[in-house]
């Protein structure tokens, strides 16, 4: 028989119980909430880069037809420094874009409509979009340039509130996971109160009891972690099995590259590691203020 | 086997050998580091002025000045409540005075970190009265514990542990948990605890006090052999019957006072410890 690497009967405490099982829900939380801020990442980033160098120009309709308006502003904008191709959108094009609100079919060729403008731009020698949109104002008043900034924005600033929730969220955790170890270590150091006492009498530092103490904690975060990790992998390979049958293009993507699931694994080793330390802090600072 | 007559030993005597070896055995023991005096390098235990009390309770120890040379072997006599125990406590480090100095090894026991009371423990065996072994443990994982403490391989502490115990006469119960055991096979378990790193103070708090007169007077002459190895003894016993049957000198405490004698037979051995 090996000889025991544990003086602490710690396995048989309560905690050893119930600490695993809360880590589990603790990373398990985190773990969503991070892939949730990679996802609105992603959705950002992918509209950002669809968006990026392309304007719309949007000519109103006018009495007097709104193709001679349209012929002098595509003019205009052809020869405005920075821009590098600007087309009017045809009719087919124009009907693609209303399908999902007027549905198929629909009689809208009676409608006014404006006739719209596809602008791509330099992305390094943008124009100056201010005076642009001064100078077609002026060749057709109500004319829109919409350079899509104020919708991309707002994504952004989705996007940051659930980065920042998750955020929220993995700091939670962390310090719900530095309090229950606490009050674990500290209830397993009342319990073991006579042992730990033989163990100093018998030559033992305050680092030896510690270490047992930060072992212990290590075993069961990681335990619970990777439980946690597991779930939420699951949760989210179903969830994404779900929105992938559905036409959300909007929606966060929540494939992960291989660079972000090989990530995921260091949630349950950082919680592991904050309790290892924290256990190890709370018997170092418990046993030092002993006489 | 059931007792440590059953097994033959040879100690080897006085000096100390370069391989330390506390029994026969092929192995080598790890010897104790030596002993580092400082200004009162003659003793190795030295109280001066010593009081203690509990809380606001009454004073248990009343100015104790007292001094043990290295090599020495002592009894601690007294009735029940003489203060034995909280001698022996103020000795490893269990307790601080509330009045007066303590110096062992040389130093200044108040002035020690908790790191240095640490280390100067690991010098220090101990016998506790109620043994104190971990039930959780087996014996052979109990007597491991100073040693693992100590930072010595698990291979080398399993053989060595497991000879020692063979040695108390406990070799068909290495594994086994203190709660199946006897009180006195329980008590060998401890003394070999207390010895198994070859402490340069043995303490021990009532050793004799769950087994025979014939056990007991074995036991002793352990401790005998220990101390002719240069482990310095100090056994604390209400046995006067045993006491007398040896000639090492008796610090008597009575209420909580101390003091020096000798004990029959008188003059076999020389005292190389005083009371004031």
């Amino acid at each position: 028989m090996l000889l025991r690497r544990t003086d602490l009967p710690l396995d048989r405490d309560a905690s050893g119980r119930f600490l695993p099982w809360l880590v589990a829900v603790m990373v398990y939380l985190a773990a969503l909430a991070l892939i949730c801020a990679i996802g609105a990442n992603k959705v950002v980033a992918r509209w950002d880069q669809g968006l990026a160098g392309r304007m719309t120009v949007q000519v109103p309709a006018g009495e007097s037809g709104s193709d001679a308006h349209a012929g002098a502003i595509l003019t205009a904008l052809t020869e405005t420094p920075g821009v590098r191709e600007a087309e009017i959108l045809g009719a087919e094009e124009i009907a693609r874009l209303l399908e999902p609100w007027l549905g198929t079919g629909a009689a809208y060729q009676d409608l006014p409509m404006p006739t719209l403008i596809a602008v791509r731009i330099d992305r390094t020698a943008p124009p100056d979009i201010s005076q642009l949109r001064r100078r077609l104002t002026q060749i057709a008043p109500g004319t829109v340039l919409d350079d899509h900034q104020s919708w991309l924005g707002k994504l952004l600033d989705l996007a940051r509130s659930v980065q920042l929730v998750a955020g929220l969220v993995v700091g939670l955790v962390g310090a719900s996971a530095v309090t229950m170890v606490i009050f674990a270590t500290r209830m397993g150091l009342s319990v073991h109160g006579r042992v730990i006492e033989l163990l100093h009498l018998v030559g033992a530092q305050d680092s030896y009891v510690a270490s047992q103490f930060q072992a212990h904690a290590l075993r069961l975060a990681l335990r619970g972690g990777v439980l946690g990790l597991l779930l939420a992998i699951l949760t989210v390979l179903l969830v994404a099995n779900l929105l992938g049958q559905g036409d959300a293009v909007a929606l966060p993507d929540l494939s992960l590259l291989p660079i972000e699931w090989s990530l995921l694994p260091l949630l349950p080793l950082l919680v592991a590691l904050i309790a290892m330390v924290t256990a190890r802090l709370t018997v170092l600072r418990t046993l030092g203020r002993m006489p | 086997m059931d007792g440590p007559e059953s097994t033959q030993v040879t100690l080897r005597r006085r000096a100390r050998p370069r391989r330390c070896k506390l029994y026969e055995t092929k192995g080598a023991v790890p010897c104790s580091p030596p002993i580092a005096f400082g200004r009162n390098s003659w003793v190795l235990v030295r109280f001066e002025d010593v009081s203690l009390r509990y809380g606001a309770g009454p004073e248990i120890l009343r100015h104790v000045t007292y001094h043990l040379e290295p090599g020495s072997f002592h009894f601690m006599a007294g009735p029940s409540g003489a203060g034995k125990s909280s001698l022996l406590q103020l000795m490893y480090l269990a307790q601080r005075p509330s009045v007066g100095s303590i110096h062992m090894f040389g130093r200044d026991v108040a002035a020690l970190s908790r790191s240095e009371a640490a280390l100067m423990r690991r010098r220090i065996g101990v016998v506790f009265q109620d043994f104190r072994l971990l039930d959780h443990l087996s014996a052979l994982e109990n007597v491991a514990l100073p040693l693992r403490i100590g930072g010595q391989r698990a291979d080398k502490v399993r053989k060595h542990v497991a000879e020692l115990l063979a040695w108390v006469g406990l070799a068909d119960h290495l594994h086994a948990l203190p709660p199946t055991l006897s009180g006195g096979q329980q008590q060998r378990v401890a003394i070999a605890r207390a010895v198994v790193a070859r402490p340069n103070l043995l303490l021990a708090d009532e050793p004799t006090g769950n087994v025979d007169d014939r056990i007991a007077v074995r036991l002793l002459y352990l401790f005998e052999e220990l101390n002719k190895l240069g482990t310095t003894v100090v056994i604390a016993t209400h046995n006067e019957t045993l006491v007398s049957r040896f000639s090492h000198p008796v610090l008597r405490l009575q209420a909580g006072e101390i003091q020096l004698s000798r004990s029959a037979p008188a003059g076999s051995r020389s005292t190389k410890g005083s009371a004031a």
